[in-house]
């Protein structure tokens, strides 16, 4: 990828939120489904956890990701000795730091879907000599078709959106780190307004779209129940 | 045969009480547990399927335990091989009246299997839709249908006539016989009505209070004594005129209303709003043919 190419930073973008909207369905549809059906004492402060970016400043869960993951700091230095992974200044790092930011976008959704599904049908499926997975992937799911759609967009939208964390753990390094709403910024600092005015363009129009995009599929959908 | 005997206690607090049941039902035999809401009946389905769990109890079907808390062994729901019928039909929204059945069938071998289920419950022209785009009888039917997929050794209604009309109801209850007999499987009906009770049971269970107050087939239950006649119908009554020496019953029975000749002894205690049971014996019923 050219360092200098306008393309560069909008690409960076969409493949960290594919990844990240990718990794966190994987570890967010399990984690949701404990959540919806759940009655554990711990259930209220996993939850409170899970929920916790959304109101954290998102400078503050890079500060702390970036102090947990320098090299100087034992869980970031057992990461490079032992797994030779660098979280600080690369693209692992913003994916990792995107899932936490992100966690609540794909989790919130989806356990509010489970939740509002009758038990019933969960319950009809275990009869019908169905495991926990099938009835997860095959009933409940799709009958939470909406959620599941809102939790996938939302979570890729919104770490295509991500400044403070993605700053903060990747720093603004051309091709590595810096994703489009960074170069935004830094288009402002050198006082190149066409610029800033691009990025700014295609990211408002992409959030629109997505918006737009997600009504309709979910009117259709409710609209066959 | 069906061995059970279950113990659960309510949450601490609750007002409900604790169900405390022990029975035996014979292989195809179909039971009834009749009695008001809160009574435990539903608690009692579930905990025969495996989606309850009780705090004490056996039980055993046909020499296999499917639940024994003194070993601390429970088989899943998935292995105890249950139909279940839920109250609200629990059909898989996304899912085709088709897909529904071959998702109950497991696997794509059974295709003549479904097409013998959608004949017998007649869906077979409404194969393509999706539950949303079903009828209240519609629906009853596939959640039938569905659990009688995997030819269950035990099949647990939960109230199934309560959300429908009449005529409905009545077409249905005609299939689920027919089923009853050409599966020849055991049954448990969970109703509140006495009409479905009297339609379906060899036996009914009232229970009351989480224990059941009264067993045995449906006239010895609710008639005091066995009934004899072949002719009966259940009916509430709406009101009870004096008429010279005898007084005149208006009842409801159904959509219908019928009025009966009563002797005053035989209207004593019984008051407006009553369910009472009329019942005629083979020989005087007069009948007519009308189609």
């Amino acid at each position: 990828m050219p360092e200098s190419s306008f393309a560069g930073p909008l690409l960076l973008s969409f493949r960290l939120a594919l990844t990240t909207t990718v990794v966190l369905a994987v570890l967010g549809i399990p984690l949701a489904r404990w959540l919806a059906l759940s009655r554990s004492r711990l259930k209220p402060v996993v939850s409170t956890i899970v929920t916790l970016p959304i109101v954290l400043p998102p400078t503050v869960i890079g500060f702390y990701l970036l102090v947990a993951f320098s090299p100087l700091s034992p869980p970031g230095n057992f990461l490079r000795e032992w797994l030779g992974v660098d979280l600080v200044f690369s693209f692992t790092g913003l994916v990792v730091a995107s899932v936490i930011y992100s966690l609540p976008f794909m989790v919130n959704p989806l356990v509010a879907g489970l939740e509002a599904l009758p038990p019933s049908i969960r319950e009809a499926s275990l009869t019908l000599g169905r495991s926990e997975m099938a009835t997860l992937f095959r009933v409940m799911l799709p009958a939470a078709k909406p959620s599941v759609i809102t939790a996938l967009v939302l979570t890729f939208a919104h770490t295509v959106g991500e400044f403070g964390v993605v700053l903060m753990i990747g720093g603004n390094i051309p091709g590595r780190t810096r994703v489009a709403s960074i170069a935004i910024y830094n288009e402002v600092e050198r006082l190149d307004y066409a610029g800033a005015h691009a990025y700014s363009l295609i990211l408002l129009s992409f959030a629109f779209i997505v918006l737009l995009a997600v009504s309709i599929l979910n009117r259709r959908t409710i609209k066959t129940f | 045969m069906l061995t059970f005997d279950i113990h659960k206690m309510f949450s601490p607090g609750s007002p409900a009480p604790a169900l405390e049941i022990a029975q035996e039902i014979r292989e195809g035999e179909f039971v009834s547990i009749f009695g008001d809401s809160g009574s435990g009946k539903t608690t009692m389905l579930r905990i025969l399927a495996g989606l309850a769990a009780p705090d004490r109890g056996r039980i055993v079907m046909d020499g296999e335990t499917w639940l024994d808390t003194g070993r601390r062994f429970s088989l899943p729901p998935q292995k105890r091989g249950v139909g279940f019928v839920f109250q609200d039909y629990a059909l898989f929204p996304s899912m085709s009246v088709r897909e529904c059945l071959l998702f109950a069938l497991g696997t794509a071998e059974h295709t003549a299997r479904a097409e013998e289920l959608l004949e017998l419950t007649g869906l077979r022209d409404l194969s393509a839709r999706l539950p949303s785009e079903l009828s209240g009888g519609q629906k009853q039917r596939l959640a039938f249908a569905r659990a009688l997929a995997r030819r269950p050794r035990l099949l647990l209604l939960d109230e199934p006539f309560s959300a429908l009309d009449r005529a409905t109801v009545e077409k249905f209850q005609e299939q689920v016989r027919e089923a009853h007999r050409m599966f020849g499987v055991t049954a448990i009906l969970v109703s509140h009505d006495l009409g479905d009770v009297f339609k379906f049971s060899d036996r009914v269970f009232r229970l009351s209070g989480g224990r059941i107050e009264q067993s045995g087939t449906p006239g010895a239950v609710f008639g005091g004594r066995e009934v004899s006649g072949k002719f009966r119908l259940v009916g509430t009554v709406l009101s009870i005129e004096p008429n010279d020496n005898l007084h005149i019953i208006t009842m409801r029975a159904g959509s219908e209303l019928a009025k009966i000749v009563a002797s005053p002894e035989e209207i004593n205690g019984v008051h407006p709003g009553d369910r009472i049971l009329v019942f005629s014996k083979a020989f005087n019923p007069i009948f007519m043919k009308i189609g």
